[in-house]
């Protein structure tokens, strides 16, 4: 699914990443986890294509072509998705029309025809409900005025519609309190599949009490500095970073 | 003396003004007299008075605009019309300035409501006598030359009464069509909402192709504890110039609100204004698109005179190609006004590096217990915005497309009359680089 080689990143000339390596398999789930500055939210982003990093070395491959050279719309259609940390409004846009525009693009860039609007509705206000959202929150200018848990489970919404092949969340549990955890991971794990992927960038464990990851890898300084099964993030629940980031040191 | 810039116009206007004010009651003769006075004065407002700094009026001095006269409605295409006349308000349709039966729709209007041709009305004694009641009473002939201009040469406009504790369940429109080039079009509304009651009214300038004036003034009483909206949508032809005034009284616990569309026209000018009672509300709304060489600058001011009135004000701009334009919002808060709350915002977004945004927002604040905010932004589209709907499958340039389109629609989906809506939605698009923005899907 996902192939990460020696991926350096800067940002100007700040080296970010500094070579990462990941192999993610379809269906499987991945939690990167690391303090505050580690590369987290770089490494979500390099892989969604967000502009303003430099690729100094390595490759991310992902389905066999490389993953780096594509615009971020085409990484979309082709089944990356991003679940922003801090998902933008947009004023004057409507969710329905932000789902239908993305489904489409998704549809041309496969050869096929647009949705009929009728059968995009009854998809659309399935996915509401399995998500216990309210159906006017469709008609609703896309994420305006929502609260943190709203923003949210708009971003798991429109994953669920628009189907991805990997997805990315970034520090989803963040400003969620546990009712929207609960319902953030639950319309997660109604998504896992054996072949769709996920990575979970998190700074917490508390997500993983609830979404439960095939393999956990701490991030330090720009490094993957251990990676390990779930029990490894009940370590660091329970130790805190400093210890991995000191053996790094002294490395 | 008269000074450069209207001799010419006083000239050529001198037998419209005897015929005019021969036609008058004493009382508006007098005010008509009053305004001649004014505007020879002062003719059209300069580029030196700072209120109008920002507009070039040398249009109005390189062309002589006549006075238009009126012509028959029949060369209107009534399917043409059928574009801006909405099928489900009660309309008065002026032509060139003059009231036209045939294309108007006033069937059904309830009993005690009047919707009528100013000329007309002031030809009956009984509503002449509430019209010379509310003349001039909302703006005076020296807030500028138009206005005196206005005051002078209006030939016909409407009078609109609603009486007291009336609510009407649709909406009236007043429809503004220019058919003649090379002329000066002057109109004058008097909008009498009496206590209690509740409105909403429509004003739609829309012309055919050419270069002529518009001169419209209005002026709206909102009675103690009424509600009035008025949508203003500016479509006049690409090469007329749209000169307009609103002028608004509100007394104890009045509640209006003013939607301003300024979408058309090559030169256009609007004046806001309103006075606020105690505890009465206002909320302004303004979009302006520039593209080519529009120049569009909107006028507000909103005067707290009283305690504990509140005013929220939001007005956008959209310019494209080498386009300008203009937001002056004035707030004042008088001393007597505590306890005032009070919001103006002006956003623009600039698509060329050849267009430009003037702002500016003022506070004269004379109380010491008020709540006052004002925003500005002059800025392009946000690239966060723009990677967000790119990770959601959207190419940029239609993301840039979506985003400039939906910065604009915030204002049109704040319009609560669906087939009004819609005619404005379709006007905004017109004007919009449509790629990206599928009509059928919003």
């Amino acid at each position: 699914m996902l192939s990460i080689k020696n991926l350096h990143v800067s940002v100007g000339d700040k080296p970010i990443l500094k070579g990462i390596n990941l192999e993610i398999k379809p269906g499987e789930i991945h939690a990167i986890m690391g303090p505050n500055g580690s590369g987290k939210s770089t490494l979500s982003h390099i892989l969604s294509g967000k502009s303003g990093y430099t690729v100094t070395d390595g490759s991310a491959s992902y389905q066999g072509k490389d993953l780096l050279d594509m615009a971020p719309e085409i990484r979309a259609r082709e089944g990356v998705f991003l679940a922003f940390q801090y998902p933008v409004e947009i004023p004057g846009v409507s969710n329905v029309y932000l789902l239908k525009a993305a489904l489409n693009s998704i549809r041309k860039h496969h050869g096929q025809s647009e949705v009929d609007a009728m059968d995009f509705l009854t998809l659309v206000k399935g996915k509401v409900r399995l998500l216990d959202m309210d159906e006017k929150f469709l008609y609703r200018a896309v994420n305006e005025g929502f609260s943190g848990g709203e923003k949210k489970r708009n971003e798991i919404l429109q994953m669920a519609i628009l189907e991805p092949k990997l997805c990315i969340l970034d520090e989803t549990d963040s400003g969620l309190d546990i009712d929207a955890l609960k319902i953030v991971s639950e319309g997660v794990n109604s998504l896992r599949s054996p072949d769709r992927s996920f990575v979970m960038v998190t700074h917490y464990q508390r997500l993983l009490d609830y979404i439960k990851p095939d393999f956990v890898h701490v991030l330090a300084h720009g490094q993957i500095v251990k990676s390990g099964g779930p029990e490894l993030a009940l370590e660091l629940e329970e130790k805190g970073y400093s210890w991995l980031e000191d053996a790094e040191a002294s490395a | 003396m008269a000074v450069a810039n209207s001799s010419q116009y006083l000239e050529a206007y001198a037998d419209r003004f005897a015929d005019l004010s021969e036609k008058s009651d004493s009382w508006l003769k007098q005010q008509r007299t009053e305004a001649l006075g004014q505007f020879t004065a002062t003719g059209f407002p300069k580029a030196r008075d700072e209120e109008w700094r920002y507009t070039q009026l040398s249009a109005l001095d390189k062309t002589l605009f006549l006075p238009a006269q009126k012509s028959a409605s029949c060369a209107i295409d009534v399917e043409w019309l059928k574009n801006y006349q909405l099928a489900d308000a009660w309309s008065i349709v002026l032509v060139d300035g003059f009231f036209s039966a045939e294309l108007s729709q006033l069937d059904g209007l309830p009993a005690g409501v009047v919707v009528s041709s100013l000329a007309q009305s002031l030809a009956d004694p009984k509503s002449a006598l509430l019209i010379a009641d509310k003349f001039n009473q909302a703006v005076n002939v020296d807030e500028n030359g138009f206005v005196a201009f206005n005051s002078a040469y209006f030939a016909d406009g409407v009078w609109v009464h609603i009486p007291a504790k009336q609510i009407l369940a649709k909406p009236i429109q007043i429809v503004h069509v220019a058919t003649q080039a090379s002329v000066a079009i002057n109109t004058r509304s008097i909008i009498v909402a009496d206590e209690q009651s509740q409105v909403q009214l429509i004003e739609t300038f829309v012309g055919l192709e050419g270069a002529y004036v518009s001169v419209s003034v209005a002026e709206v009483f909102v009675g103690q504890n009424a509600d009035v909206t008025l949508y203003k949508v500016q479509v006049e032809s690409e090469k007329a110039l749209h000169f307009g005034g609103t002028y608004v009284k509100q007394a104890r616990d009045a509640r209006f609100r003013h939607d301003n569309f300024a979408l058309g026209a090559l030169i256009a000018r609007s004046d806001v204004h309103t006075d606020l009672n105690q505890a009465s509300e206002c909320e302004f709304n303004g979009l302006y698109l520039g593209i080519k060489r529009q120049h569009s600058d909107n006028h507000t001011r909103i005067n707290h005179l009283k305690p504990h009135g509140i005013s929220r004000e939001l007005y956008k701009g959209v310019l494209d190609d080498k386009a300008r334009g203009v937001f002056q919002g004035r707030v004042v808060v008088a001393e007597d006004a505590q306890k005032t709350d009070s919001q103006m915002n002006n956003r623009n977004l600039l698509l060329s590096n050849d267009a430009e945004a003037d702002t500016k927002p003022q506070l004269e604040i004379y109380a010491d217990d008020v709540k006052c905010a004002h925003g500005v932004t002059v800025g392009q589209l946000d690239e966060k915005s723009i990677f967000y709907l790119q990770s959601r499958c959207v190419d940029e340039e239609t993301a840039r497309n979506m985003l400039t389109f939906a910065f604009a629609n915030e204002m049109v989906d704040k319009v609560k009359i669906k087939s009004l809506h819609d005619v404005i939605l379709g006007q905004v698009l017109l004007r919009f680089p449509q790629e990206g923005v599928n009509k059928e899907w919003l």
